[in-house]
C-alpha cells in the first residue's frame, strides 16, 4: 500500500520537474522517468497489458520521436526566451485554481471507496484481447485507419515543397 | 504474476482521483507556462496519461474491462497526434528558425 504513496509521490515529483526544466532535452528525460511510474501504476493495478502497450508505445516509440525531432532542430540549448513573471505568476494562479476547483469538486462526494480488484484476470491480455475483438472490432480497424491518415499527413507536412510546385 | 494482485490492496478511489487531478493542473501549468511549443507538447501527453491512468482506475474499480479498451484507443490516438504535431512543429520550425510559440500570432486578429 505504501508502494502506491511512494510512486505517486514520484510521479508528481518528476512531472513537476518536467515544466520546469530549463532544457528541453531534460524535460523529456524527466517525462520519460514520469511515464516509467506511469508504467509501476500500472502494474499495481494489475493491468499488465496496459502497462506493457504503455512501456512500449510511450516511452518506446512516443518520446523517442520527440527525441529524434529535439534534436533534428537543435535546440538543445537555452535557449527559451522567457515569459514575464506576470504571465508566469497567472499561469501557476491558473494551475492551482483547476486544481482547487477538482478537489472541492470532490470533497462534495464525501465518500471514498478502496478500490479492490475483484477480478484479477481483468486486465490481462486474453481478457481484453476477447473483448477488443469482439465488441469493439469496428473502433479498433477504424483507429488502424486513423494510424494510416496520420501517418500519410506526418510524411505530407514534413517533406520540404519542391520549387516546382 | 499472480502474487501481484496482493500488492492491489485498500487504495481509496479519492486519492487516484487526487493524484490524477494533480498531475493533470501540472500540465495545465506546463502549457500555460512555457513558449516552447515541444515542451507545450509534452504538458498535452502529461494530460493525456493522467486520465489514461484514472480511466484504468475507474476500470479496476468497477470492474469492467472496457475502461482499459478506451485507454487503449486513447494511446493510439496519442501516437497519432504527436507525430502530426511533431511535424507541424517541423515545419514551422523551417519556415520561422523558432519554435517560440509567440512568433506564431499571425492569426490574431
Amino acid at each position: 500500500m505504501s508502494t502506491f504513496y511512494f510512486i505517486a509521490f514520484l510521479s508528481v515529483f518528476f512531472s513537476i520537474l518536467v515544466i520546469t526544466a530549463k532544457n528541453p532535452v531534460h524535460s523529456i528525460l524527466y517525462l520519460i522517468l514520469t511515464f516509467f511510474t506511469f508504467t509501476i501504476h500500472y502494474i499495481l493495478m494489475n493491468a499488465q497489458f496496459l502497462a506493457i502497450v504503455n512501456f512500449i508505445v510511450y516511452m518506446g516509440a512516443i518520446l523517442v520521436l520527440f527525441l529524434y525531432t529535439l534534436m533534428l532542430i537543435n535546440l538543445n540549448k537555452d535557449s527559451e526566451p522567457l515569459k514575464s513573471n506576470l504571465v508566469k505568476v497567472a499561469a501557476y494562479i491558473g494551475g492551482a485554481c483547476f486544481f482547487i476547483t477538482i478537489v472541492s469538486a470532490l470533497k462534495a462526494f464525501n465518500t471514498s471507496q478502496l478500490v479492490i480488484l475483484t477480478n484479477p484476470n481483468l486486465g490481462l491480455v486474453k481478457n481484453l484481447g476477447k473483448i477488443l475483438f469482439n465488441e469493439y472490432l469496428l473502433p479498433f480497424e477504424v483507429s488502424s485507419i486513423l494510424l494510416l491518415s496520420a501517418m500519410v499527413g506526418a510524411v505530407l507536412l514534413a517533406t520540404k515543397e519542391t520549387k516546382t510546385a | 504474476m499472480e502474487s501481484i494482485p496482493q500488492y492491489i490492496q485498500a487504495i481509496p478511489l479519492n486519492h487516484y482521483i487526487l493524484l490524477c487531478a494533480l498531475i493533470f493542473s501540472i500540465g495545465v501549468t506546463g502549457v500555460l507556462l512555457r513558449r516552447n511549443a515541444i515542451v507545450i507538447f509534452m504538458s498535452v501527453e502529461l494530460m493525456l496519461n493522467s486520465v489514461n491512468l484514472l480511466l484504468t482506475a475507474f476500470s479496476v474499480y468497477r470492474g469492467d474491462a472496457t475502461g482499459q479498451v478506451f485507454v487503449f484507443f486513447i494511446m493510439a490516438l496519442a501516437a497519432a497526434e504527436v507525430a502530426i504535431g511533431l511535424a507541424i512543429i517541423v515545419m514551422i520550425y523551417r519556415n520561422t528558425n523558432s519554435i517560440d510559440i509567440n512568433v506564431l500570432n499571425r492569426l490574431k486578429w
